[in-house]
């Protein structure tokens, strides 16, 4: 639901002299204009920076080893190119403003909010969805230890989880308690699941996954 | 007739033991599809335009902008002019358009003019002399009823207990009906006393239930030694389900509906959409392969899910997805009764407990809500209690993992251990001493306790209030009771043996993520005797046989009898066509192995496969039922105990509350699943510490808003937030006999009260409310003067 608050202050970014209200207008014309446009070049901040949309623009974007193309208004997240365009619905759209990590993808092997990152800023770099854990039939050691120690219930936030216990290991291969509760925080589960997942990262950890 | 009756612990292959969870590959994987991840093809993509005022009238909608942007496929009006808004968020127009940020934009490009109304979203004590005496009901109330999703069973009770203003004609039956109205809320307006004197009064927000008396409290509280008073309470809490509700519809022709939806009630969707959408419920067929989180708020298709198929329709017929945004989640789909009491609670010096006496109040919404259970588990043997509901302007409340029971828990088990305090006991000890008031689950308590306390490591951890602290860290001790119902729901299997030996289920119910899949499957395997990964196992369509909803710990009790039925008598099927080959009677064969054998013999023997071949041409469907007395025993079973301890440590400057241990000891008759059993009695710990220090749905008076619609402000408990976490299952001679017994609800109960229990026992003051955050703690402590 939007609340348009009539009292909103018309605060002007000075930088810019675009207004947020402004901003907001612009974007709402984008069925104006033509669907698929090219990047024009505004004077800012004393820079040459390049202006995309509002209306759609080409992307490009190399997910799980694979080149994908689509043409997305800027706006659109990571999470939703991956999910609408791609029918990569592993990462889930949750809270939708980086706070549960339902929607945790790899970009250039860092754990990332997918819902937080414009897709268009992810062209260029390596994405890594949970999809791509798998090799073959053969699950992933993390996953392998999540199924283990019964770390999923309604599995909503599991893929999720999964990507981010992967990030974390790689980066933490002998993780001690508190790395794992500072660690793996940045997550959520309603189901409440994270009994499992304390058990199935310290499997992991023992091995040296 | 078939031994149908489950088997004893030493015939039994799979029930029992610890069985990994069938589906786990599928959702570490990312395989899973769960309601929002399905993409139809040429699907469109709606939104909801939502009143951003509590309470309202429409009064105009200008959607002639949003229809002529490009891209827009479909408007529909959920609720036009004059329509009355009662809560922030409440529909108004549904959008479809060709992808999501086009449908945004539309819903933007939407003019509604309102006007507001005075709104009240306050629980908080109700004013004195403001509550009013429930009247005979109108049959607008009724229809307000409808609209707040109370459920029939309550309306009936109010229509019959209250009666009418007025007699209804035809006209307005046949309109109730089509607002969902059923037919015993129907048949209940036609036999209720018409009372027209009442129409006129005006309503007030808060209604005084009767008082309700047990014993004489006057006379109990006169002789009572000992008298503890005070305030105690939980305020509302929503759902937070991840995946947030929501369907797709298509429409596969003129009438003709598919719905995806994320449900806790499969096989009850159908009959719930066919009269808005007036179509029969055979035309409707809804499908779910896995669902993103329920806990009591998925049962009915929404107005929302109407809305859906609606704009679908205008669309012709195209899919459309709608599925609440996050904010919407937390404002509209789900949120839990409070409840808050002033408690007298009295005893003899020994301990014995002997009156109660309670004024509470709560809100559910708009439709009021009633009283919690109280007192709880205790059957104190003089009582007074008077309930006030408070009718107000926060969302329609919805059934939150074991409805009134964790509201109960707190209010009952903090004021015996407020009374065992200033008696100056061990509440351990205060709590058995009165176990008899805990009929009939006296003995199961008593021997949970025992095990708990060990656990815990009770009798060393236990001081007397505010005694065990070092610096500015206070450490203490809590526990709680508390019961369940839990007896397995209707349920139809169907079961196929085929000549080539496969064998598939078919079954209209739903996994939670429960384990419900694993345990049908555990159960067919170990009365068929074959491995489970050779049975094909389908739930979640309304094309298999129906199965009741998901709630109230209900499922597994009825989808493992239904299976089981449905595999005895299949596996005597398949005997009576394999005796003659083996030169027996179908009565000496068992089935073991993955063998059909003389029984005790195994060179009078064939392999499963071998033996389903003797079928002949046509596969063996066998259905199964729940309950069926035709064929006993009886598999399910009502009514469980369980207890809970907590340990906390509290700082005393900062009031962070941190839960460093939690015991919970759970009894649920024959436990069919160990493994998913103790990870529900985990997760519903960690549920517990959410809900007791975290979550609360926080209304601006102002605005009349939710403040907090958001994960960042609605805050959900971490993994850094989970203490050790100790689960006992009570298993074995007195559990297993008693039959299959639901546990969804039970362990989710206690951890409120536990908690606020240990809290008190560490900083020795009583923080009244739940959650317990740390400006809480302070304020209790700057109450106390402490």
């Amino acid at each position: 639901m939007r609340d348009d608050d009539p009292n909103q202050n018309e605060k002007v970014d000075e930088r810019s002299g675009v207004s947020r209200r402004d901003f907001l207008k612009i974007s709402s014309i984008s069925v104006a204009v033509p669907l698929v446009t090219g990047p024009k070049v505004v004077f800012a901040a004393g820079e040459q920076v390049p202006v995309h949309g509002p209306g759609k623009v080409p992307m490009e974007f190399t997910i799980n080893g694979k080149k994908h193309k689509a043409d997305l208004e800027p706006r659109v997240t990571l999470l939703d190119a991956l999910r609408d365009e791609f029918d990569l619905t592993g990462a889930k759209r949750v809270c939708d403003r980086a706070e549960c990590g339902a929607c945790t993808v790899l970009m250039d092997n860092k754990a990332v909010y997918a819902c937080s990152v414009l897709a268009i800023e992810a062209q260029g770099r390596q994405i890594a969805t949970v999809e791509s854990l798998m090799q073959g039939d053969k699950l992933h050691p993390v996953q392998q230890a999540f199924v283990d120690n019964d770390a999923s219930q309604c599995g909503f936030c599991t893929p999720g989880f999964v990507v981010a216990c992967k990030a974390f290991l790689d980066k933490h291969p002998n993780p001690t308690p508190e790395d794992i509760r500072r660690g793996l925080s940045g997550n959520l589960c309603r189901c409440g699941t994270y009994h499992g997942i304390q058990l199935a990262i310290a499997q992991l950890a023992q091995k040296g996954a | 007739m078939a031994d149908y009756g489950w088997p004893d612990a030493e015939h039994r292959t799979l029930i029992g033991k610890r069985i990994t969870r069938v589906d786990s590959p599928v959702k570490v994987s990312g395989q899973a599809k769960y309601t929002y991840d399905v993409k139809r093809p040429g699907m469109l993509f709606g939104k909801i335009l939502r009143c951003p005022y509590a309470y309202a009238k429409v009064v105009s909608i200008d959607a002639s902008a949003a229809e002529k942007m490009p891209g827009v496929k479909a408007i529909h009006i959920i609720q036009g002019p004059n329509s009355t808004i009662h809560w922030a968020g409440d529909e108004v127009v549904a959008v479809a358009a060709v992808d999501e940020p086009t449908a945004e934009d539309a819903v933007r490009a939407i003019k509604v003019k309102y006007q507001k109304l005075s709104h009240l979203v306050s629980d908080a004590e109700p004013p004195k002399g403001a509550a009013q005496a429930q009247g005979p009901l109108s049959m607008d109330d009724i229809d307000d009823m409808l609209d707040n999703q109370v459920p029939a069973r309550q309306m009936v009770e109010q229509i019959q207990q209250y009666g009418i203003t007025s007699k209804p004609d035809e006209g307005t039956l046949k309109g109730l009906q089509e607002d969902g109205a059923t037919d015993e809320v129907i048949k209940a307006i036609r036999a209720a006393t018409v009372h027209p004197e009442a129409g006129s009064r005006p309503k007030s927000n808060y209604q005084k239930a009767a008082a309700q008396t047990l014993g004489d409290g006057e006379k109990a509280f006169a002789q009572a030694e000992v008298i503890s008073e005070g305030l105690y309470g939980v305020p509302v809490i929503t759902h937070c389900c991840l995946e947030s509700h929501g369907s797709t519809s298509e429409w596969t022709d003129n009438d003709h509906l598919l719905v995806h939806m994320s449900t806790q009630n499969v096989s009850g969707i159908a009959g719930q959409m066919a009269e808005p959408l007036k179509i029969p419920a055979t035309n409707i067929r809804v499908h779910q392969d896995h669902i993103g989180g329920g806990f009591g708020s998925k049962f009915s298709p929404d107005r929302w899910g109407i809305a859906t198929a609606e704009v679908s329709k205008k669309a012709g017929g195209k899919p459309v997805r709608i599925m609440l945004e996050r904010d919407s989640e937390l404002k509209v789909a789900g949120a839990r009764p409070s409840a808050y009491a002033r408690v007298r609670v009295g005893a003899k010096r020994d301990g014995t407990i002997v009156a109660w006496q309670s004024e509470s109040w709560g809100t559910g919404g708009p439709g009021g809500g009633g009283m919690p259970p109280i007192p709880y588990v205790f059957s104190i043997p003089n009582q007074r209690k008077e309930h006030t509901a408070i009718r107000n302007n926060i969302g329609p409340a919805r059934a939150w993992r074991a409805p009134n029971h964790p509201q109960a828990a707190v209010i009952t088990m903090c004021a015996l251990d407020d009374l065992a305090a200033k008696l100056n006991m061990d509440p351990l000890d205060f709590f058995l001493k009165n176990i008899e008031l805990g009929k009939p689950r006296q003995a199961i308590y008593t021997e949970e306790l025992g095990i708990a306390s060990d656990l815990m490591g009770w009798k060393q951890k236990w001081h007397p209030r505010g005694q065990n602290k070092s610096g500015n860290l206070a450490r203490g001790v809590g526990l709680s009771l508390h019961t369940w119902g839990g007896r397995g729901h209707a349920s139809d299997c169907d079961l196929t043996i085929h000549p080539d030996g496969s064998v598939d289920i078919k079954m209209g119910s739903q996994d939670l993520g429960t384990g419900t899949r694993t345990c049908i499957l555990m159960v067919a395997a170990d009365t068929l005797g074959i491995p489970m990964d050779t049975i094909s196992l389908q739930i979640g369509d309304t094309m298999y046989p129906p199965s009741g909803g998901s709630g109230g710990s209900t499922t597994i009790g009825g989808v493992s009898s239904s299976t089981r039925r449905a595999a005895v008598d299949a596996r005597e099927g398949l005997f009576a066509k394999v005796a003659p080959a083996l030169n027996a009677q179908p009565a000496e064969l068992e089935s073991i192995n993955g063998t059909v054998r003389v029984k005790g013999d195994s060179s009078r023997s064939l392999s499963w496969k071998e033996a389903c071949s003797k079928l002949g041409a046509m596969p063996l469907t066998v259905r199964g039922k729940n309950p069926d007395k035709s064929k006993p025993p009886d598999l399910t079973n009502s009514g469980v105990g369980g207890v809970q301890m907590a340990e906390v440590e509290v700082d005393t400057d900062t009031g962070i509350v941190k839960v460093k241990k939690m015991v919970a000891v759970q009894d649920c008759g024959l436990v069919i699943d160990v493994k998913t059993a103790e990870s529900q009695c985990h997760g519903a710990l960690i549920m517990g510490i959410s809900y007791s220090l975290f979550e609360e749905k926080v209304m601006d008076p102002t605005t009349g808003r939710m403040l907090n619609p958001d994960m960042q402000y609605y805050r959900l408990a971490g993994l850094n937030d989970i203490p050790e976490l100790v689960v006992h299952m009570m298993t074995g001679k007195g559990y297993d006999e008693r039959g299959v017994i639901g546990l969804g609800e039970p362990p989710v109960i206690s951890p409120g009260a536990a908690i606020s229990n240990a809290v008190a026992n560490a900083i020795g003051v009583r923080v009244p409310f739940l959650p317990l955050t740390p400006d809480r703690v302070l304020g209790a402590f700057q109450k106390a003067g402490a």
